[in-house]
């Protein structure tokens, strides 16, 4: 038996029937249509679906969407304001911190948030944190660059 | 005005805006109006006839379109193998299954539905009733005596048997040479893992009797190419094949599947489009598996140190089915390679190829050259500890000499340019190697365990020159086709059939065409991932793209700019001959004031009024290149290690890399590259391993969770630099990085742990990955020795 969800997605309110077993990442590429956020794994390693539930960074294949009724939602696609990259956005660009780029929404969602948490982290504490997140062309080494160069310019705001 | 040079520029990448915002075209992305889903029904056992199979009841499920299985496809060959050797054994590889499987993961159904859900519902009631066989997963085992057999082709279960070298002067170069040092070595079975799984979407357009297949390949001309000629003989033309952006392919997106042949089957009969998207488990069962070799390796040497001869017995596992360019990983792209960067009196190798109950192996980033490398660079370590020689010494001893004109290698392979001295020096350099020594020594005597490791590689990329592959038995020609249009108003569509999943072609690429032309990059377009805009390709893989792809590119800009002459010399009233192209004009030579621009000469092609005589309108050049010869990037790297004597756990401390790959088009990207190459290098070494159960076949390393892929923290930061020796064999000088970080890093991380053991006593691990367990094991073992 299908249930309404609703919830709002970078602003934008959403409402679907939808089954009560589909996955908040499949609501979101599917029902709402946003397709950047991604499905790597099937295990919660990857981290490629990451994305902000009310303000939490979290993986959306561990949801359900019936779960997130009401919920806030930013997806990789909300994260720019008004045509300008957010600063870790243009941090990965700017120091090469993507290849494929399929692992990349979910590395940005989660780095935005441990900036947010800790504004000036360690080296350490950036390869910690980045432990839910998988990525397989980078070798990490400008992954975690893009972050300590976000983190100098948001701090310098 | 002069434009700065943009080769060897660190240029931010165009596409990095949509992949940041969320805007990249992967497959699954894809929205097509009467879309269906598709789940196939796979085998559960790794060696099963198939009795039966019921699918009346799924059919009768909420939501399903269609269920078929390999007895509805009527007319279908065999997946192929593209490359063949001499006295080859090849099973029929149906695209599903009927009467038997032969891996855990063999396909035999495919139910599309409305929704994946309903798909996936459905798949779970098709009744399938196998009479399960006795199953061989093990390498070694495989061609032993009672060892079920699993094709009826090998009554053995050996593919093939090849080899390479000369046997009788390796024969008496160990005969006569004072030292032996010989080892087993083990190169593990990994899974690619690209972070997209594979995908595709297949749509059959009954009006016209076209089809368009979305796939997540690395090659779309030879997926459209294998599929349609040999497969389902359907005419290639019929088919456009698009691989829209491609999420990681690292080799295991360059080969012909069952999945997009049944889907592309599939939509035909039920004239409606069929998505596909694998799931990771999936994935880790059906993606083309790498490595697993088991080799026998002899070094014969003087007692001074220098190498007189080498012997190797390689058993490589191909897998269930031989996948489509199989036999040539173990052979051609490793056997050629064990010359490494050496001077060898005589080197002999043999390899069997075997089948077994396993996911077929095929090219897994560096393909073959990694075995190689990492074979031959444990060897010269061991020999290096059985003559009590320092491993940076015995390297220095056997390095070929520098040399910019070629090097004739005992086994078949002709090498560009190197000065491998040069490229160690460097990093010994970076290293501060005397002192790493003493500090090692200090740590010693606290009881730590402190080691380094060296890898001296070699590879062969750019591939290929196709006369020499087919030779060899590729069953494809390995060139490029580069095709550049010049609109009327001078913006220039460049189209590649090399295919970018992650290196940055569209931003490389573009350099090559705003350096050569002069022009801003942002009036230069580079299309590639699609037969039907693209004339031709052979895709990427090799490290070819830059190398044989870039070098079609400049024969096309060379033809516009002589076309483009012609046209200015017409303009200007002067004689083409006169005529050069500097930083976008066409200028006479010696009067820089009678110049035109390019846009202004692409303008006049296209409205030809006043125009030479015997010159076609239009400007647009398409070039076929074929290379003379590989192409030989070259290193050195060296990782620092620390083992913890109590857990066996392993830690780097430093990884240095000194990479030549010739000329280098964006360093940045070049950079990026060696990173991820190093990574998964790395990872080979000390975690990551396909695991087969022997009893059952199933492979229990099947998910993210059990098969340990490289974390953040897991990784230091890399020290990289570059020596620069140009090749000789393309315009650019380029020869090629996507592999060599791969290829060089798994050898130099063991060396660094047998190293930092080698005050136990220990020479030599036979398998990786050094996991904890096994560090401390060999630790043990090596101390009740004493």
């Amino acid at each position: 038996m299908k249930k309404t969800v609703s919830m709002t997605i970078n602003g934008a309110p959403q409402s679907h029937e939808v089954e009560p077993r589909l996955l908040l990442v499949h609501y979101i590429r599917e029902q709402a249509g946003l397709t950047g956020t991604h499905v790597g794994c099937d295990t919660s390693q990857c981290g490629a679906c990451t994305v902000h539930l009310n303000g939490m960074a979290v993986k959306s294949c561990t949801l359900l969407a019936v779960q997130c009724e009401g919920a806030q939602v930013l997806t990789i696609e909300g994260l720019a304001k008004d045509g300008k990259l957010h600063p870790i956005q243009d941090a990965f660009w700017e120091k090469h911190g993507l290849q494929c780029g399929f692992c990349t929404p979910g590395m940005i969602l989660s780095a935005h948030q441990m900036l947010q948490r800790n504004p000036r982290p360690t080296e350490a504490q950036i390869r910690h944190d980045l432990e839910g997140n998988l990525c397989r062309c980078t070798g990490y080494h400008n992954i975690v660059k893009a972050i300590q160069y976000a983190a100098e310019k948001m701090a310098g705001k | 005005m002069a434009t700065a040079r943009l080769l060897g520029a660190s240029i931010k990448r165009r596409e990095d805006p949509r992949f940041i915002t969320g805007k990249g075209n992967y497959t699954d992305d894809l929205k097509l109006a009467g879309l269906t889903h598709a789940v196939f029904v796979r085998s559960p056992h790794a060696n099963a006839k198939i009795r039966k199979i019921d699918t009346a009841k799924a059919s009768k499920a909420p939501g399903v379109v269609a269920i078929f299985t390999g007895k509805d496809m009527t007319g279908v060959n065999s997946l192929p193998c593209g490359w063949l050797l001499p006295e080859l054994k090849i099973p029929p590889h149906m695209p599903l299954a009927s009467d038997a499987v032969h891996y855990v993961g063999d396909p035999v159904a495919i139910v599309i539905a409305e929704s994946q859900s309903a798909a996936s519902d459905a798949a779970e009631m098709v009744v399938v009733d196998w009479e399960v066989l006795p199953s061989v997963t093990n390498t070694e085992k495989a061609a032993a005596k009672g060892s079920q057999q699993i094709h009826e082709v090998a009554p053995t279960n050996e593919a093939f048997k090849w080899q390479i070298g000369d046997a009788a002067a390796t024969e008496a170069a160990f005969k006569a040479a004072p030292v032996v040092v010989k080892k087993r070595i083990v190169n593990q079975r990994l899974v690619a893992n690209a972070m997209e799984p594979r995908a595709c979407v297949a749509r059959y357009d009954d009006s016209t009797g076209d089809w368009t297949l979305w796939v997540t390949s690395q090659n779309p001309h030879v997926h459209r190419l294998l599929m349609t000629a040999f497969v389902l003989g359907i005419p290639e033309h019929k088919v456009r094949v698009i691989a829209p952006d491609v999420g990681g392919g690292f080799g295991s997106k360059i080969f012909l599947y069952n999945e997009e042949t049944v889907c592309t089957w599939a939509t035909k009969q039920i004239k409606r489009p069929i998505r596909w998207t694998s799931s990771r488990r999936e994935a880790f069962q059906t993606d083309a598996h790498g490595r697993d070799h088991v080799t026998d390796a002899e070094v014969a040497l003087s007692k001074d140190g220098k190498f007189l001869g080498l012997r190797v017995k390689t058993t490589a596992n191909l897998g269930a089915y031989l996948s489509t360019f199989a036999p040539a990983v173990p052979t051609y792209l490793y056997a050629t390679l064990l010359n490494g960067v050496y001077e060898w009196p005589a080197i002999h190798a043999e390899v069997t190829g075997v089948f077994t109950n396993t996911t077929p192996v095929d090219a897994y980033r560096g393909a073959g050259r990694p075995e190689a490398c990492y074979l031959l660079e444990r060897m010269v370590d061991a020999a290096a500890a059985a003559l009590k020689m320092d491993p940076a010494d015995i390297r220095k001893k056997n390095f070929i000499p520098k040399f910019s004109d070629g090097y004739q290698t005992k086994v078949a392979l002709s090498y560009d340019s190197g000065n491998y001295l040069g490229a160690f020096d460097k990093l010994l350099g970076m290293l501060d190697y005397k002192k790493f020594r003493a500090d090692q020594a200090a740590a010693r005597a606290q009881g730590r365990l402190m080691g380094i490791g060296f890898s001296t590689y070699i590879e062969a990329c750019s591939i290929a020159p196709s006369k020499v592959v087919g030779s060899l038995g590729a069953q494809a020609g390995l060139w490029e086709s580069g095709k550049v249009q010049v609109h009327p108003t001078g913006k220039v569509s460049v189209f590649t059939g090399s295919h970018s999943h992650g290196q940055g072609h569209e931003t490389t690429m573009a350099q090559i065409v705003a350096d050569s032309l002069g022009i801003p990059m942002d009036d230069i377009e580079i299309v590639h991932g699609d037969t039907g805009r693209v004339p031709f390709g052979m895709g990427t893989y090799g490290s070819r793209s830059a190398s044989v792809g870039g070098t079609a590119i400049v024969m096309s800009l060379d033809k516009i700019k002589e076309k483009g002459k012609k046209i200015a010399a017409h303009l200007l009233e002067a004689n083409p001959k006169d005529m050069e192209y500097v930083n976008g004009q066409f200028v006479v030579k010696g009067s820089p004031q009678k110049a035109v621009p390019f846009a202004a000469v692409a303008l006049t092609a296209y409205v030809p009024h006043n125009y030479p005589e015997g010159v076609e309108p239009g400007l647009e050049e398409t070039s076929f290149y074929d290379p003379s010869n590989f192409c030989f990037p070259f290193g050195a790297h060296a990782c620092v290690v620390e083992v913890d004597p109590d857990t066996g756990h392993v830690k780097i401390l430093r990884y240095l890399a000194v990479d030549d790959v010739g000329n280098v088009i964006n360093p940045m990207i070049v950079d990026g590259m060696v990173h991820g190459g190093i990574a998964q290098g790395v990872a080979q070494a000390l975690w990551e391993e396909a695991v087969y159960d022997n009893a059952s076949g199933q492979l229990v390393s099947g998910s993210m969770m059990d098969y340990t892929l490289p974390k953040a923290d897991m990784l230091p930061f890399y020290e990289t630099d570059r020596t620069e020796t140009p090749t000789l064999v393309n315009p650019l000088g380029v020869k090629g990085a996507g592999e060599t970080g791969t290829i060089a890093s798994t050898p130099a991380v063991v060396n660094a742990v047998v190293d930092a053991l080698s005050g136990l006593g220990v020479d030599h691990i036979d398998a990786m990955p050094l996991t904890p367990e096994r560090v401390w094991k060999t630790a043990q073992a090596a101390k009740s020795r004493k």
